[in-house]
């Protein structure tokens, strides 16, 4: 076979490839994902459909019990917050105020977590300073 | 502010301003010298390509290498050191 | 001295902005003398970082609070090592941090290639100094570290107590040191394409240094933040998919590509648009990942809430993209390749393979990272991709890698004929092989994929193991050497390629690890009391007894409390270890949560007990419960909180050591229950060991040869080549007679 034929199949060959892969990905990651909301937007929340709620733990809200915890997540700015029932290892940084992520679905009214999906941000370090300037 | 503080800025302001305008006050000679190290840059390339010998021909002896492959890279790669060091030899002199 | 140090920002600034304009002139003008003030003016703005971050530096080991971040960051009660550390755990401070260091190794490489490169280093001065006016520009106008307060505080907030491992610490200087050192052969590359160099391999050769220290010290920032993640958190795990770790690891695999493909150029003269692509990505990835982890735009734990500096960022990397494609573009009759891809069996088709699937491992993690941002931008609304997403394409692509590192090292240049494969494969693949079956029979079979890794990182050990024989016996056949003198001496005099083989080694390795200790470990959550035991992996973990005690600081005031516990962990029947895992608890400054409450209120950190080893680590972490302890703690209180105003400071301070002390011990005496989470994971210190060869590896490859040793190589050859000289001349002196 023609060496130039030859390279231009492998071009064929290795660019469609790569083009099954991207679309698989893209195709995959629509079904994979959860969408990500707050709890105002969990209004209309459907029933076993996974979400990735952020948010802040609700001041007071929060209760340890054996292998988990059940606390209130509010939206960041405003007070509508859900109840999330979770099991599974809590995070160090953990605490009412506190920025969380973690992936609940509905159950009635409760939301129950995903096991060991909860992620609590890191307390802000680099935040716009309001303090006194000099 | 200060007078330490404003006397630190004045050092660091002038001394930038020194180091930075040095070369636009050289003679043409030194910047010559600085520039033309023809010498260092061939030096560099020859023992590239002498590395590149050395490579191939172990490459050989572990079997990466054909026999006759090496021979033609060998061949080639040493006409090319031989190019440099001619021209080494140009510019030493 | 804030405003000293203010000032060397600025002068940095314009020292950096002045450079970009010298070196441009210069270069399309040809005046060297102009191109040498650009020079050094990078040598200047390295000095002027130096002093600034030095004045930082200073400020914070003076506990200097009249300074916003040494505030909001440190407190007198920091140790020392940790006081030097928190200048880069504020935003600023990490700023300036990167600064300085792009400073540094660009006054490196400038230094050390001033004489050589004449076309190119103009415009990568410029690029460099165009970097280093962007970070300057930041730090003056948007995030100074040298903001003071205008009512100095007594103490300072301290560094979160999550931070405080030295591993933490080293963390962002090693990550930042990667990415400045990509930032180098990018500056380079885009000079080459400028003056159309890129046809040369010249810019490769003075640079590759730089990209390999790049890589090296990048992927070590990436293993301390695993390492870290694995001893201090209370999870258990050393990857997260994180979009922040993501984003630290995208540049890492560009450049392993780069890296690799550059020496089918050096060879051959191909894969020339791969090279100058890879570079330019790796260099707009390496200002990715910096802009991600302050930028907020995604959710992370490493959320560092956002601030106004993504705008700018957002700028830079956008003109970065555009910039690198309309050179690429610009120049793509200099990039054509010399030569063709003469065989798909062959040494240079393994490199192009290498290349596709880690510009795909790259893909698949950027495409998860920022699919919340693409997912809202297509329908509206925001998603996340989780683990179980990156793992089902990461896995097989790592499994693929793993085997082309095995395949590169034994496969022929140009063409593979039947009788070299069977010469070189054999025997690994024979006894990866036979590995393989071994493994089945003992039932690793029931995770295929893990089996598969096993197996491809057991043919790379062998295979390099086969290279490094194979090289110590030509190395014996050439001198009198015994094995282990061979071995040092071909070691040494090819260093890049032998120091590379020990870092394919140890990524099998590594590899090896990640799979045995994902695919088999077993993980329990479990509330314990005194006494009570569990089963997990087949070893029995009992809770013996509960331990608390309180650390003080220099000053004699408690500044941690902890609860921990004494487990021991048994395999049939005999103790295999005594671990003591603790839960710290650091108190808040907030007075109003009362003087012993305010302790429960702060941060809380997890001691994890560790039992480590070759075959399996056993871990685990505990979380008391201190809900059943509120009534004390309020009874406290109450107490204190009438009394602690009224007495002088060593009083309270006496009197409320003694509450404290009261509840440690009643923690002892009635432990209220814990959840303990247990886990047993096969093989996980391999994942270290593995990391230490690939770094030990690269050392080797990136350490110069000694002049001597060189100068011997090359004066052997120079005789050699001199004779062919000589021979060459005669014959044409004959002919032309």
């Amino acid at each position: 076979m023609h060496p130039a034929r030859k390279r231009r199949i492998r071009l064929i060959v290795a660019l469609s490839a790569a083009v099954i892969l991207a679309c698989a990905l893209v195709y995959t990651s629509f079904g994979a994902s959860d969408e990500s909301v707050q709890p105002s937007q969990l209004t209309g929340a459907q029933p076993g459909v996974s979400y990735q709620l952020t948010g802040k733990v609700a001041d007071g809200s929060v209760r340890e019990r054996s292998g988990g915890v059940d606390f209130r997540v509010r939206d960041r700015e405003g007070s509508k917050s859900v109840p999330v029932t979770y099991t599974g290892a809590v995070p160090d940084p953990f605490r009412e105020g506190r920025e969380v992520i973690v992936t609940v679905r509905r159950q009635g009214s409760m939301f129950v977590a995903e096991r060991d999906s909860l992620i609590t941000k890191c307390p802000s370090k680099f935040t716009e300073d309001t303090n006194q300037k000099s | 502010m200060d007078i330490v503080a404003a006397l630190v800025i004045l050092v660091a302001i002038c001394g930038v301003a020194w180091i930075v305008s040095a070369p636009l006050r050289w003679g043409g000679e030194r910047m010559q010298a600085e520039v033309s190290d023809r010498v260092a840059e061939l030096r560099a390339h020859r023992d590239a390509k002498y590395r590149e010998i050395r490579d191939a021909e172990l490459d050989m002896q572990t079997g990466k290498l054909s026999a006759d492959d090496h021979r033609v890279l060998d061949r080639q790669l040493r006409a090319e050191a031989m190019e440099i060091l001619r021209e080494l030899d140009d510019a030493e002199r | 001295m804030a405003t000293v140090g203010r000032a060397l920002l600025i002068l940095a600034l314009v020292v950096a902005a002045y450079g970009v304009l010298a070196s441009i002139y210069g270069a399309r003008a040809q005046r060297p003398e102009w191109v040498a003030s650009g020079r050094r003016a990078v040598y200047a703005v390295a000095a002027l970082a130096t002093g600034a971050f030095a004045i930082l530096e200073i400020a914070f080991l003076r506990s200097d609070f009249s300074l916003s971040i040494v505030a909001s960051h440190s407190s007198t009660t920091t140790p020392t090592f940790y006081k030097a550390a928190a200048a880069w755990s504020s935003q600023e401070g990490s700023l300036l941090l990167w600064l300085w260091l792009l400073s540094l190794w660009s006054s490196l490489v400038l230094f050390l290639t001033r004489r050589q490169l004449r076309l190119v280093a103009p415009y990568a001065t410029a690029v460099l100094l165009g970097f280093a006016a962007f970070f300057a520009g930041l730090l003056v106008f948007k995030a100074s570290p040298f903001q003071t307060l205008a009512m100095v505080p007594a103490e300072g907030s301290g560094l979160n107590p999550l931070l405080r491992h030295p591993s933490m610490m080293i963390h962002p200087p090693m990550l930042y040191s990667g990415y400045t050192l990509f930032a180098i052969p990018f500056a380079f590359a885009i000079g080459a394409l400028i003056t159309r160099q890129v046809g040369a391999a010249d810019w490769i050769r003075s640079t590759r240094r730089f990209a390999l220290a790049a890589w090296f010290f990048l992927g070590i920032g990436v293993m301390l933040g695993a390492r870290w993640s694995y001893m201090e958190l209370g999870w258990g795990g050393y990857w997260a998919w994180d979009p922040v770790e993501n984003a630290s690891l995208l540049p890492w695999l560009t450049g392993t590509a780069f890296l690799h493909s550059i020496m089918i150029q050096e060879k051959r003269g191909m894969l020339k648009i791969w090279n100058i692509s890879l570079v330019l990505t790796t260099g707009i990835l390496a200002i990715l990942g910096t802009f991600l982890v302050r930028s907020g735009i995604l959710d992370s734990i490493h959320a560092f809430v956002g601030s106004s500096l993504g705008g700018p960022f957002v700028v830079l990397i956008g003109t970065m993209i555009a910039g690198s494609i309309g050179l690429v573009v610009w120049r793509r009759e200099a990039l054509r390749s010399e030569n063709r891809l003469d065989s798909m069996l062959s040494r240079e088709a393994i490199f192009l393979a290498n290349n596709l699937v880690l510009v795909g491992l790259a893909f698949v993690v950027f495409w998860g990272t920022f699919w919340p941002l693409i997912a809202e931008a297509l329908t509206g609304s925001r998603r996340a991709l989780g683990p179980p997403w990156f793992d089902r394409y990461t896995v097989p692509l790592a499994i693929v890698l793993v085997l082309l590192s095995g395949i590169g090292p034994l496969i022929a240049w140009r063409r593979a004929t039947a009788a070299n494969v069977r010469r070189n494969f054999l025997f690994p693949v024979a006894l990866a092989l036979l590995l393989g079956v071994v493994l089945a029979a003992f039932g690793v079979g029931s995770r295929p994929l893990a089996l598969a890794m096993f197996v491809c990182g057991a043919f790379v050990v062998f295979a390099v193991g086969q290279e490094f024989w194979r090289g110590v016996r030509v190395r014996r056949a050439m001198t009198d050497d015994g094995p282990l003198a061979a071995l040092l001496a071909l070691v040494g005099r090819n260093r890049r390629r032998y120091g590379g083989y020990l870092v394919h080694v140890g990524m099998a390795v590594l590899f090896i690890g990640i799979a045995a200790s994902t695919a088999f470990n077993a993980t329990t959550d479990v509330r314990m009391n005194p006494g009570d035991k569990t089963t997990v992996g087949g070893y029995e973990f009992t809770y013996d007894k509960p331990t608390s005690g309180a650390t003080f600081t220099q000053a004699g005031n408690i500044e941690k409390i902890s609860f921990g516990a004494i487990v021991t962990i048994r395999k049939d029947g005999k103790t295999v270890a005594s671990l003591r895992p603790e839960r710290g608890y650091y108190p808040s400054r907030d007075a109003s949560l009362g003087p012993v409450g305010r302790y429960f209120e702060g941060e809380a950190t997890s001691e994890v007990g560790l039992k480590g080893g070759l075959q399996r680590d056993l871990w685990t972490a505990m979380t008391p419960n201190i809900r059943a302890l509120q009534p004390v703690i309020d009874e406290g209180d109450k107490v204190l909180g009438a009394v602690i105003d009224e007495l002088p400071p060593e009083e309270a301070g006496a009197l409320l050591g003694r509450s404290l002390r009261v509840l440690i011990e009643r923690y002892e005496a009635k432990p209220p229950a814990a959840t303990f989470r247990f886990i047993t994971s096969p093989m996980v210190t391999w994942l270290w060991i593995g990391a230490l060869i690939v770094f030990g590896g690269g050392l080797i490859a990136m350490w110069p040869a000694p002049d001597a040793a060189r100068r011997r190589a090359t004066a052997k050859l120079a005789a050699r080549v001199a004779e062919d000289l000589g021979r060459t001349e005669k014959r044409a002196e004959t002919r032309t007679a």
